[in-house]
Parts: structure tokens; C-alpha cells; sequence
């Protein structure tokens, strides 16, 4: 069965992650409790014939895909897989308010077209000329892991070989002020907002997209390889473990053989505990990361941890901002990243040297 | 490839029945779903027509037993009926026994409850608990927790072809022998989101839609919700479970031409579909029935049409008829509504009518077939195409 | 009908968001569709909402803009011949 390689990465986000080594100019945004992406220069990678209609989402998943295959020196791609939590949520919310204010008079096309959720894997299919097999998965905080799943699936069914997955969200004015009465959100004027020491529920919220070239071909430029992507929609705070555990032996591996733990830390204390619990117990004598503290929460925020891990297995170092405990090791080759949401759509992922 | 995976289970809820009986009766009767529409106030109310389930939000809440304090939108509540159907239907008693998962599609996901409270929320706070079932995954969370399902659970939308993908990872999941059994399918309730945005396509007809027709004016919206459980032959053998159809072939491509046209040549569609006879192993002349796209629509129709005649070459096009005459275009669950029809011309012998055609079009030789016909259906072609390109094809095979 | 070319000029330019081209760059007689300004079909769709909304003119068949909206005149001729704003 063949394997899957991590040949390729993009990241857009909310701190600066392209045109850089790796974290060197991360910063940590204690006063926002909405963070904005950081963006790259549209122009480069798209033309304003084709920009003109694209929302944020679409233009970062243009561009951070972009990255990725020259990351990957590959010019086309089998298959197109792409996760979104909520989707082109600015169009979403322009023709939603056409509708309403205008009382669906005088709508015009443009928006609707670009809410559906399958936007983003389409444009760039369209840009490539890619006949490939292009799927978009629409499930909150497993989005990104469920195209994941389907591209190491291909691989290994032989279907691919090379495949581009990513993770995009965009943040919309109306809907980050719903989030915000609803309590996804932390409240505004509570900074300082800190991830790790938070006493209080809702998320310090962010945005951005993350694309992988996935290959069954080890290269020279070969960040890492894909073990194994496991989805489990509801699980107890004292079932989290047991799960980890089995997980990894059914990869042959054991709770010490990891070398890094990634973990959804993301300033809710109300489900803190599923991250705390593994930290002060069977993994304390693990390093411990997190990363939400700088690409902010929201539904494919683990694409950019799948990011960071794999940038760590290449480097082989770990950035200090990304640190929970002080534990390190001499050398990462396995690095396991967990994430939930409000006690939902678990993922635990599993990468290697 | 070998048989196929093994279909045990099938729900329904669509603007023609409220369950997989109440839908065959209707195919075969004439009984369509189309009319004005009753539960959304919209001012396109007098020039459109829609295939409406004929339950208000407020039976669905009864007939699910939802507190009053639920957030379900309605796309949630019919994709939980017909699951639980699905799931009742195959047997199941202990949901998360095997390894399990739900593998959902939906384009409009909370959207019809979101626009009928967008400007109330900061207002009223009774109504802010509808925020969190906005987005397409609240869908499938809401069906896990109301079956208990434990497992892996995802949703797949890519508009149109939705339901069919979400059937085509289930089969793959199964085949690989990543899960044990998985229900499939998907769900979309009407809302005036997706009229209005029909509408400034100006695909929408103001008549009763006439697929594969020269005067065709394009579609009619309508709702729906359908699930299948699909399980492994181990767990088939293990439990003696009764086989409806299986799962034999599928192909997804795309057209890569423009974001909501399909291509002329429907090159999407006949790479589809040369995929899906790839996996099933079949030829296209062993084919008994298609159930086409057919939206009614002209692009889509004539792409579809142009892509058949690629695939058939030579060769006599099957029996083929759009059921969107019986119950609209139902997005993302038309896939799965179309799957569920599938298997019951397979497990019925029948061909169904397409509907309201009365002249063929210009552009090629293919007439649908028009009256409801008995002949041994052995192999079914189901195509779904979405926007964005988004081109899936299913083979159902006999047990 | 010189004010009316100008202002459909800016409604086109700011409609469907050509951020980088200006009133000057339009000449009256350049195909708006395929090559020219290379505008598609669901721009065609946002002309029509421009027609409607804006000089109350209602095309019920998207077909029909293909003669109308050839170029900034023959546009401009039709809708100062149907115009009912």
C-alpha cells in the first residue's frame, strides 16, 4: 500500500506565514479577540478578471494553494480535496442581506454563486484545468481532517498521486458579531485574551488557509509523512486518552514514542479539560505545543497545526512561541496532533519523519 | 470490482412521501410533488413552483420529539427522519456495536433557519441558540446525537452532486475497511436563500419542470432528506442481513469549464461516468435504467445529454428518465433521494416515467422514456452534477 | 445618450468590480463579452439586474442580452428606447 508524503505547504493566517522561514515573526495578540489574516499580495498569484468576484477565503485558498505546489515543484495535481467549516460565509452574508433588505428584489448572481462551499476547490480547479476528483467537506472542526482522510484513502487506493488538500475559513463581519452573542467568541473589552490561562468560555477567534501537496513519493523536500488521520465525533474528557492510546497502537506506537504533542488550545475553558488533562498526565513527560494563540480559533485551524508540525519535522526545531511545557526532546520524528470543539468532532493525526 | 457494497437500510422524507413506501407509491402512481409553496413566505410565491414536504416545522418538531428548547433547523430535523428510517430499516439496534460513522450532504445546512432570525438575534435572546445550527455540520452532529452514533461523522457538500459523493466515501470507507458500516446520504430544506439564488441564475421555471424537453425552462427547487446504510460483507454474513441493491460502481470528476454552466461537450459528466464503469467493471450496454441529473435546466441537459451520447458512442442510450418532475431538484440530497428510487427499480423491476416531455431535443437522438415500464433492472446509473463542476455518477447493482 | 453611455460606464466598472479599469478604457463599440472586456455569463446576469433596477426595463429571457448588451451603444440604444425609470 503506498504511503502519503507531505511534499508541499502554503499557509496564510493571521500571523506572517509566507515569504518566511517558519514562526520567526509570530506574534502573540493579547488585545483582539478577533484576529485578522495577514495578507499576501493577491496580484502576484491572481488576475483581477478572475479576483474580482473572490472573498477573502477563496483569494487566501488561491494563494496558499499556490504556495504549496511551488513548495512542491509540482505543476498539476490528480485531485483537489478541501475543508471548510463555514464555508465563503462574506458571500454567504452579501446575498442573505440582499434578500432581506431589499426584499428579494433586484438580487444579482455573483454572491450566491460564490457562497457555495465548494467554491474555493472549484475555482482552483478551474484555474488548473484539474478534471481530477475535487470533494469539500462541511463538518465544523474535522473539516480539514476529513480531507485528510479521503487523500491518504486515494493514495492508497492507488486513485492518486499527487493531491492537494487544504483547510480554509474566512471571517465575516456579522457573522463574528453572532459569534460573539452566542459565546463562541470571547467577549470584547476582556483582554488581556490568553489561550493558555483563560478562566472564562468562547475562543480568542481567527482566520486563514493551509494547503499540502500530499504525494505516494518520498523527495528530497519531503517535510513529513501521513501514519494515520482518525475522526471521532463524541467522546468523554476520561475517554480521550484510551482513544489516544489505541490509536497509536494500532500504529504500532506507544504513548513515549511521541515525540510532540499538537494540541486545540484555544482560550475556552469550558473545554479545557480535554487538553489539560493529557498535558498533566500521560503526556507531561511529552513536549507539549499549541498553536491557536496565534492562527486563532475556528473550524480548519488544525491545518495550520498540521502546518507547524510539519515545518517541526523538517527544522527540527521547535519555536519557543509554541511551547506549553519546557520538555524537549534531541530529535522529533513522530508528532501527534489532537483537536476538538466544544467537546465534538475529535481528530487526532498522526505524522512522521 | 468484485460484488459491491451491500445496501441494508433506506429512509426517505421528500415532497412525494414521508417514507420509502409512501415515494415508490407515488413514482408509480403519477403522484407528483410539485405546487405553489405553502411554508416559505416569498415574494417569488405566484411564479415559481417547488416539491414541498408536506410537514411544517412545527410536525416535525412533534414527530421527532424535540424539546422546546432544540436549535434543529429543518434541514436537520428531515435528515434525522430519514436516517432514523435508514437505520430502522437495516436492523440496527446497537448503533456504535461496529465501527460506524455518518457521512452526510448538505448545501443549504441551517441557512433556512438562519435567514428567518438574522436581524432578530441581538433582539431577542430566545433566538440566539439558532447561531450554532448555521452551518452544514450541524446537520450530521444533530443526527449522530439523536442515534447515538459515536463515530466518525462528516458532511460533504459540493451543491448537486453532494449526496452522491458522501455515498461514494462511504463505499470507499467500507471497501478499504476503514469503518464497518456507515450511513450515507444527505439532506437540504428549502429556503429562500437558495430560491432567490436559483432565481437570479434565471434557472428557475415558472411551470412544471420538463426535463430532456426542446421547450424545457428549467427547474423546480424542492426539499428532501435521504439516508442508506451501507455494511461490510462481514457484517452482513455476521447478522444475516438482508441485501436491497449494492453499491457497484462510482466516478467523480470535474468539468473545470465555469462555475455554475456545465461544459457543452459535458466533459465532467462523461469522465464521471467512464470512471464509475472503470470501478464497477461494467459495461455501459449492461446498464437497465439511468436515472439522469435531469434538472430541466437548459445547460445542464443538454450537457448531460451531449455526455451520454459520448459514453454510448454507437450504442443504444438505456432506458433513462429524470424523477425531477416528481419531486424538484432537492440539491444536495437529490443524490440520495435518486439512490433510494434506484434501488427500488432494482428491487421493483421498474423504469419510472420522465415526466411533462413532450418534444425531444434538437440537438441529438434521446427520448426519455415516458410511461412507467416493467423490465428486469439488473444495473441502475445515477448521475448528480453541482456547481463548481462538480460531476458523480453511481452504479446500483442487483444482490 | 452621451450621459447615459458615461453612466453605464461607471454602473459596469463598479458593479462587477473591475478594480483596474476606468470610464476611458471602455470605447463605446468594444465587445463587453468574449474577447474586448472579456466579460461571462453571470455578468450577463448582473447587467440584467442593472436594467431592471436601474431604468425598470425586465428581461425574462437571458438569451435576449446577447444582442443588448454587444456593446456600451447598442446597450445604451436599448435602454433609452424601453426605459420606464
Amino acid at each position: 500500500m503506498k504511503k502519503t508524503y507531505i511534499n508541499g505547504v502554503g499557509c496564510i493566517s493571521t500571523q506572517k506565514t509566507f515569504d518566511t522561514v517558519f514562526l520567526e515573526e509570530a506574534v502573540v495578540n493579547h488585545d483582539e479577540n478577533v484576529l485578522a489574516i495577514v495578507p499576501p499580495a493577491y496580484k502576484e498569484y491572481i488576475s483581477p478578471a478572475a479576483s474580482r468576484r473572490m472573498a477573502k477565503g477563496v483569494k487566501n485558498g488561491i494563494v496558499a494553494s499556490a504556495l504549496a505546489m511551488k513548495d512542491a515543484n509540482v505543476e498539476n495535481v490528480d485531485a483537489i480535496i478541501t475543508g471548510t467549516g463555514l464555508g465563503c460565509i462574506e458571500d454567504s452574508e452579501k446575498f442573505l442581506k440582499s434578500i432581506l433588505d431589499n426584499k428579494e428584489e433586484f438580487l444579482t448572481p455573483t454572491s450566491f454563486i460564490q457562497s457555495t462551499h465548494n467554491t474555493v476547490g472549484a475555482q482552483i480547479a478551474l484555474l488548473q484545468q484539474c478534471k481530477g476528483y475535487n470533494f469539500t467537506y462541511v463538518n465544523g472542526a474535522v473539516s480539514f481532517e476529513s480531507a485528510l482522510l479521503d487523500a491518504k484513502m486515494q493514495i492508497e487506493e492507488d486513485e492518486a498521486n499527487s493531491i492537494l488538500v487544504g483547510g480554509v475559513d474566512e471571517n465575516g463581519e456579522y457573522t463574528t458579531a453572532l459569534f460573539k452573542l452566542n459565546g463562541r467568541i470571547k467577549a470584547d473589552n476582556t483582554a488581556p485574551y490568553d489561550v493558555l490561562t483563560s478562566t472564562t468560555s468562547g475562543a480568542v477567534y481567527g482566520e486563514g488557509a493551509s494547503f499540502f501537496v500530499l504525494e505516494n513519493e518520498r523527495k528530497e523536500n519531503t517535510y513529513a509523512e501521513i501514519l494515520d488521520i482518525a475522526i471521532v465525533n463524541t467522546l468523554e474528557e476520561n475517554e480521550i486518552k484510551t482513544e489516544i492510546s489505541s490509536f497509536l497502537k494500532s500504529n504500532n506506537l506507544e504513548i513515549s514514542d511521541v515525540d510532540a504533542l499538537v494540541l486545540g488550545f484555544d482560550g475556552n475553558a469550558a473545554f479545557e479539560n480535554y487538553y489539560r488533562n493529557l498535558t498533566e498526565n500521560a503526556f507531561a513527560q511529552t513536549p507539549v505545543l499549541y498553536y491557536k494563540h496565534l492562527s486563532g480559533e475556528y473550524d480548519t485551524a488544525s491545518a495550520f497545526a498540521f502546518w507547524m508540525a510539519a515545518k517541526i519535522l523538517k527544522t527540527q526545531e521547535i519555536p519557543e512561541i509554541v511551547k506549553v511545557n519546557s520538555v524537549s526532546k534531541s530529535a522529533y520524528k513522530t508528532i501527534l496532533l489532537y483537536n476538538q470543539l466544544n467537546g465534538k468532532n475529535h481528530s487526532f493525526t498522526l505524522l512522521s519523519k | 470490482m468484485a460484488k459491491g457494497v451491500a445496501i441494508t437500510g433506506m429512509g426517505i422524507i421528500s415532497s412525494i412521501g414521508n417514507s420509502v413506501e409512501e415515494n415508490y407509491h407515488s413514482l408509480i402512481e403519477n403522484k407528483i410533488g410539485i405546487s405553489r409553496i405553502q411554508n416559505i413566505s416569498t415574494v417569488h410565491a405566484d411564479v415559481i413552483k417547488v416539491g414541498e414536504i408536506k410537514k411544517t416545522n412545527d410536525d416535525l418538531i412533534a414527530e421527532l420529539e424535540l424539546n422546546s428548547d432544540n436549535n434543529f433547523s429543518r434541514t436537520a430535523m428531515i435528515g434525522t427522519l430519514a436516517a432514523k428510517q435508514a437505520v430502522e430499516n437495516a436492523g440496527i439496534t446497537e448503533i456504535n456495536e461496529f465501527r460506524t460513522g455518518l457521512i452526510s450532504a448538505t448545501s443549504v445546512g441551517g441557512m433556512d433557519m438562519t435567514e428567518k432570525h438574522y436581524y432578530d438575534y441581538f433582539e431577542k435572546p430566545e433566538l440566539v441558540k439558532y447561531i450554532a445550527c448555521h452551518d452544514g455540520g450541524d446537520v450530521a452532529d444533530k443526527i449522530a446525537e439523536e442515534l447515538g452514533l459515536k463515530g466518525m461523522v462528516s458532511t460533504i457538500s459540493t451543491a448537486c452532486s453532494s449526496a452522491a459523493n458522501a455515498i461514494m466515501l462511504g463505499s470507499r470507507l467500507i471497501k478499504t475497511g476503514k469503518l464497518d458500516r456507515v450511513i450515507v446520504g444527505g439532506a437540504d430544506a428549502l429556503s429562500k436563500f437558495t430560491i432567490n439564488g436559483f432565481k437570479t441564475l434565471m434557472i428557475l421555471s415558472d411551470n412544471y419542470n420538463k426535463p430532456f424537453d426542446n421547450n424545457r425552462k428549467g427547474l423546480n427547487l424542492g426539499e428532501a432528506a435521504a439516508f442508506l446504510v451501507l455494511e461490510s460483507d462481514e457484517i452482513v454474513e455476521k447478522q444475516n442481513k438482508k441485501v436491497l441493491a449494492r453499491v457497484s460502481g462510482y466516478g467523480n470528476a470535474n468539468d473545470a469549464f465555469h462555475q455554475t454552466a456545465s461544459s457543452e461537450n459535458g466533459d465532467g459528466a462523461f469522465l464521471a461516468m467512464k470512471k464509475a464503469f472503470e470501478v464497477s467493471g461494467l459495461k455501459p450496454s449492461e446498464i437497465d435504467y439511468i436515472n439522469v441529473h435531469g434538472t430541466a435546466t437548459p445547460n445542464n441537459d443538454l450537457s448531460e445529454g451531449r455526455a451520454l451520447r459520448r459514453i454510448y458512442e454507437n450504442e443504444t442510450v438505456p432506458d433513462f428518465s429524470s424523477t425531477k418532475p416528481f419531486t424538484g431538484h432537492t440539491l444536495a440530497a437529490a443524490a440520495a433521494i435518486e439512490a433510494v428510487y434506484s434501488v427500488l427499480a432494482i428491487q421493483n423491476n421498474v423504469v419510472y416515467p420522465n415526466l411533462n416531455f413532450e418534444t425531444q431535443m434538437e440537438e441529438f437522438d434521446l427520448t426519455p422514456q415516458t410511461s412507467l415500464k416493467n423490465k428486469n433492472i439488473e444495473h441502475v446509473l445515477s448521475n448528480s452534477f453541482g456547481f463548481g463542476g462538480n460531476c458523480s455518477t453511481l452504479i446500483f447493482s442487483k444482490s | 445618450m452621451e450621459a447615459l453611455k458615461g453612466e453605464l460606464k461607471n454602473k459596469i466598472i463598479t458593479t462587477l468590480n473591475l478594480e483596474d479599469i476606468t470610464i476611458e478604457d471602455i470605447a463605446d463599440n468594444d465587445p463587453l463579452f468574449g474577447d474586448g472586456l472579456g466579460l461571462d455569463s453571470i455578468d450577463a446576469l448582473e447587467l440584467i439586474v442593472i436594467l431592471d433596477k436601474d431604468y425598470g426595463i425586465k428581461l425574462v429571457d437571458p438569451k435576449e442580452g446577447k444582442t443588448i448588451f454587444q456593446s456600451i451603444e447598442t446597450m445604451a440604444a436599448y435602454i433609452s428606447a424601453n426605459r420606464t425609470k
